[in-house]
């Protein structure tokens, strides 16, 4: 069986982070991308990142997501690509489907002393009358086609939802060359960054606050929208329908943490909508109720990539001090720099829930350690 | 309507929550206004100003300010903003014209001297405006930075090109 000190699950902003900072103290590090090119979202985050110098504030997350690509090289960290972590086991035995061909896998047992799962989050979906219909995607599915693949997914997108992610991707796809035809919140205010919204309606985008989507019509794919103004009940005020040509429709309802790992290694989970739905428990080292089980990035929590590459290297210190390649107070010095920025990442307009609920994931935990 | 509601900021917001540079400031050169109403973690503003006008503090959640004498109105800051708030207005050239700095980050084939359209923050083309200046340097990392020259009465409403669709 294949052995190592520490695995990571997932190779984006968390999950590289947790891996440098290891192996900068000297642990033997893998980590399993499902992709085929580590980084995460970090490479369709064509956008400058908020954040202060300490976090490359101003930096855009494609120049992020290569440097921390070229600091693992530079540590020897090995990156398995195109591999998928299909278990995690009893005595930290990983099970990993490794991908050779289009046909060929592999399926490799990993031994390990340490888990990192650095897993992110998947899209929420919202359900309505034509939703199956070709065009209608997911938001980050059409920033990963234009971004990533330059592939531009429509020419005249609706976009649902008016957090950052709906906000971000319509910008992005309006520098891509498509024509963003509105962004519908149901709620009664934008939900993202307002300077998000304003770089939008300075292009004369209409953002369509208190509306949802009613229907998708169309036979081959997509080609009208169907949206309408909600009542306080979110029935649809009458007469309120408008209809739009589109292409493609995106949907940015927000995000889940991706905790299939964390649930089959016995993490216990709380659930915090501020978090994005279920996610694990874990203390301030960032290590979960499943001992040698790590958790970092949106897979503890739905957050950023600041706050991803932030708690990715609290475990990796974490993880270095358990294995004894750093001094106690060396490590607690670091990991307290690291909390100092994390709740300066988790101050301001959107920063209060999410505080909150991180503080009650890291009480749950010592609660189920407890009883 | 709201800038919560609409995402449409005013000048008149700008103005009730003292964040708009003074006039008389205005009339004696360029000023970076900080279009930025919400306390977002991030303060790559103050760290590019090269004449620390621009004041965040050890929260980088606070609101950007400004300090209008300090600032020379270099634009630096335009690019360097990630949420894209940052402009800079110019009412000394003359009492008919004035000029406007703001970040782009589209495709674009206009060059110095072109007339082109000019939008409002609400994107609705107010005015006629004749590039005067494209800036993208190495350190503006991709985002130009483009000043307009506009009838002196838009200079407060003016924040980019009027792209046709």
């Amino acid at each position: 069986m294949k052995q190592c000190e520490m695995l990571v699950i997932g190779g984006g902003p968390a999950g590289l982070s947790a891996a440098i900072e290891a192996a900068e103290a000297g642990v033997q590090v893998v980590i399993i991308d499902a992709n085929e090119k580590a980084g995460g979202q970090l490479f369709k985050q064509i956008h400058k990142f908020f954040g202060s110098s300490m976090h490359r504030a101003g930096t855009r997350g494609i120049d992020i997501g290569e440097e921390l690509l070229q600091k693992c090289k530079d540590l020897n960290v090995e990156i398995w690509l195109n591999s998928l972590v299909i278990g995690v086991y009893d005595n930290n035995v990983v099970a990993v489907d490794v991908k050779k061909s289009l046909t060929e896998h592999e399926l490799v047992k990993v031994q390990t002393k340490k888990i990192v799962i650095a897993t992110g989050a998947s899209e929420n979906a919202v359900k309505f009358p034509g939703w199956t219909l070709p065009g209608v995607m997911g938001a980050g599915a059409a920033q990963t086609m234009a971004n990533f693949h330059r592939v531009l997914p429509g020419k005249k997108v609706l976009m649902i939802g008016s957090g950052n992610v709906g906000l971000i991707v319509s910008y992005q796809l309006m520098q891509a060359g498509a024509e963003i035809v509105g962004i519908v919140e149901a709620q009664p205010n934008i939900n993202g960054y307002a300077v998000h919204a304003s770089k939008l309606t300075r292009e004369g985008i209409p953002i369509y606050t208190g509306y949802t989507i009613i229907e998708a019509k169309g036979k081959e794919r997509v080609n009208q929208a169907v949206i309408g103004k909600v009542n306080p009940d979110w029935s649809i005020v009458e007469g309120s329908e408008i209809t739009l040509d589109v292409d493609t429709i995106t949907i940015g309802a927000g995000l889940k943490p991706l905790i299939g790992m964390a649930y089959m290694g016995g993490c216990k989970l709380i659930n915090d909508r501020f978090l994005g739905g279920w996610a694990p428990c874990h203390n301030y080292n960032m290590e979960t109720t499943t001992k040698n089980i790590y958790v970092a990035g949106d897979a503890s929590g739905v957050e950023e990539a600041n706050t991803a590459i932030e708690e990715g290297k609290l475990c990796g210190v974490s993880i270095a001090e358990s294995l004894g390649y750093l001094d106690s107070t060396k490590a607690e010095e670091l990991k307290k720099a690291i909390w100092n920025r994390l709740a300066g990442l988790r101050e301001g307009a959107h920063g209060t829930e999410r505080t909150g609920a991180k503080q009650k994931q890291l009480e749950e935990y010592t609660k189920a350690m407890e009883g | 309507m709201n800038l919560q509601q609409t995402g449409i900021l005013t000048k008149a917001d700008l103005v009730e929550a003292v964040r708009y540079p003074s006039e008389e400031r205005m009339k004696k050169g360029p000023v970076a206004v900080c279009e930025c109403m919400q306390n977002i973690p991030c303060n790559p503003c103050e760290t590019s100003c090269p004449f620390q006008a621009i004041h965040v503090g050890e929260n980088i959640s606070n609101l950007p300010k400004l300090d209008e004498q300090k600032c020379t109105g270099c634009t630096t800051c335009i690019a360097a903003c990630s949420g894209l708030a940052l402009f800079v207005v110019d009412k000394s050239y003359s009492d008919e014209v004035g000029t406007v700095s703001f970040p782009y980050e589209y495709q674009y084939s206009f060059q110095i001297g072109d007339k082109v359209k000019a939008a409002n923050r609400a994107g609705k083309c107010v005015c006629e405006g004749t590039i005067k200046k494209i800036v993208n340097t190495k350190k503006s990392d991709r985002t130009t930075v483009v000043t307009l020259e506009i009838p002196i009465d838009f200079v407060d409403e003016v924040r980019s090109i009027y792209r046709q669709r």
